[in-house]
């Protein structure tokens, strides 16, 4: 069983409490945009084997949305985060850097 | 190749088996090849094989990274079907599983395809309405399918109950020549079919790298070296992203656990494959008496063919309402696959952004039933470069939002 930290709650939580929302930090673009650009937003993904952000709402709790950092390979949790930031904190980064030394993920590194 | 026949066995059985010769030999990769497929599980030997019998095409090797057939191949339940709703999606299921029908004879090799007709359970009113279009736009696709009552549900699968409390069977889409097949026969007779033709099948050789040059792929590099090649088939399931990042471009896909369990052999007591995408499970037995579960897929990104137990559990819990006689079973085993899904929860046979790589990707939590459909469209379009299959599931349907939306048929359950 997945067991995560909400942010908001500070509490751990099951993985049956919460719902997964996909990939993290996708950049969303606005009406002038052009089709590749949605298509990046609406379907393209990372699906790294490895390290990997991604969103999560505590739906049997506080009903917020959190992100977390963890490992697709290896089922590792580096973290969880509010969801109001554009890029993983510093902490986070560290944490992971410390267990899996140059990693990379889109543009964060 | 020596033919297996009845003959055989008889002439074998007069000499203590000792002429029996090896299904596919230990290949040595060759400096280069014509095309180069990467991925021996069943759509990649299909591919492979439909290349040398279709267009003579036998200049061929298929790298596996670990063994034949290990993944998403012997991992599936083996339901074949192809009530689908979409007609691109119909046209290439349908060629599978009538390729299906006559597979034993063609490769020389039984692969157990038994039709034995699978069911969809429809089990709210919205799926029921959903089946009935469903049965409708098959008929118009020339495939053969029927939404019955829930009274000739239980003439089929006397061991439902279909008065359950929560989900009654309100009827269910059925299609009578749908079944299953012996995954790993599937996989071996392919790849022994193969290697009859002269193509070598490199296990253990794990691809590092996708070499191009000026925009166009030259060759791999591998665990067991640099091989070269005109043309690369991409046909790696659960690490298509992964292996298209090797090569340069990203794909539609996300990978995510689906799991299976068998129970202990039992006496046949259901000859039909059911399936109730409702409360998410789907269940057949066996040739040898096991019950063959399947369930829903994780939610969340996952390489480690390991799945959350929450969602076996879940299986089980609706597989025991709907067949109370399952809720004393021991099961057996319990395992898990990595399974490619799109955003439109069809399939990928595309060229892509590299001149000369092919990527066959995207089927999700139901690619057993179109390996052979697969493997002949994917074949052409490696060959000529278009097939009227997979003129559809081009990658570049998103951009353009041309979608083949499968959720319904293909959302939850395969």
């Amino acid at each position: 069983m997945l067991i995560l930290h909400c942010p908001h709650c500070d509490r751990m939580v099951d993985e049956t409490d919460l719902h997964p929302g996909g990939e993290a930090h996708l950049k969303r673009h606005g009406p002038e945009a052009d089709a590749e650009a949605f298509e990046n937003y609406l379907f393209m993904r990372e699906n790294p084997k490895g390290v990997h952000f991604e969103r999560w709402r505590h739906v049997y709790g506080c009903g917020k949305w959190f992100l977390a950092a963890r490992n697709t390979a290896t089922l590792e949790v580096y973290g969880t985060y509010p969801a109001q930031t554009h890029q993983p904190p510093q902490t986070i980064r560290d944490t992971i850097t410390e267990r899996q030394p140059g990693w990379a993920w889109g543009d964060f590194r | 190749m020596k033919r297996y026949s009845a003959f055989a066995i008889a002439r074998e059985a007069f000499r203590q088996h000792t002429g029996w010769t090896r299904a596919w030999g230990q290949a040595e990769p060759k400096p280069r090849y014509d095309v180069i497929v990467v991925g021996a599980g069943g759509h990649g030997l299909a591919t492979a094989y439909y290349l040398g019998k279709n267009f003579g095409i036998t200049n061929v090797a298929v790298l596996e990274k670990g063994w034949l057939g290990g993944g998403n191949t012997g991992r599936n339940t083996t339901i074949i079907r192809s009530n689908y709703l979409q007609d691109p999606s119909a046209a290439i299921y349908e060629k599978s599983r009538s390729l299906y029908e006559t597979l034993s004879q063609d490769l020389n090799y039984n692969v157990m395809f038994s039709p034995r007709g699978v069911m969809m359970l429809a089990q709210t009113q919205h799926e029921i309405r959903g089946y009935q279009r469903t049965a409708h736009a098959n008929s118009l696709q020339g495939v053969t399918t029927e939404f019955i009552t829930p009274q000739r549900v239980k003439e089929l699968c006397p061991i439902m109950n279909i008065d359950g409390p929560r989900y009654p069977v309100l009827g269910a889409l059925w299609q009578a020549r749908g079944g299953t097949a012996r995954h790993d026969a599937v996989a071996w007779g392919y790849a022994r079919a193969c290697a009859d033709m002269g193509m070598d099948i490199i296990q253990q050789c794990e691809v590092t790298g996708v070499v191009t040059e000026g925009g166009k792929v030259t060759g791999v590099n591998t665990s067991r070296g640099d091989i070269k090649c005109n043309k690369l088939a991409m046909v790696v399931a659960g690490h298509a992203s992964v292996l298209a990042q090797k090569a340069g471009f990203q794909l539609p896909i996300e990978s995510v656990a689906l799991q299976a369990l068998v129970s202990e052999p039992i006496k046949p007591c259901m000859d039909v494959v059911v399936m109730a995408n409702t409360v998410h499970g789907y269940m057949s037995q066996s040739d040898k008496g096991e019950m063959v579960i399947g369930g829903g897929t994780d939610g969340y990104n996952n390489y480690t063919q390991r799945g959350s137990f929450h969602h076996i559990e879940e299986t089980v819990r609706a597989l025991v309402e709907t067949f109370p006689i399952v809720g004393r079973l021991k099961m057996l085993r319990q395992w898990g696959g990595i399974v490619d899904v799109t955003g439109d929860r069809s399939p990928i046979l595309s060229k892509t952004p590299v001149d000369g790589i092919f990527v066959n990707c995207g089927w999700g939590t139901g690619g057993f039933k179109a390996i052979p459909g697969s493997g002949w469209a994917m074949a052409e379009l490696v060959a000529k470069g278009q097939s009227p299959l997979t003129e559809e599931f081009s990658m570049n349907r998103f951009r353009h939002g041309k979608f083949i939306d499968e959720s319904v048929a293909a959302g939850v359950a395969h």
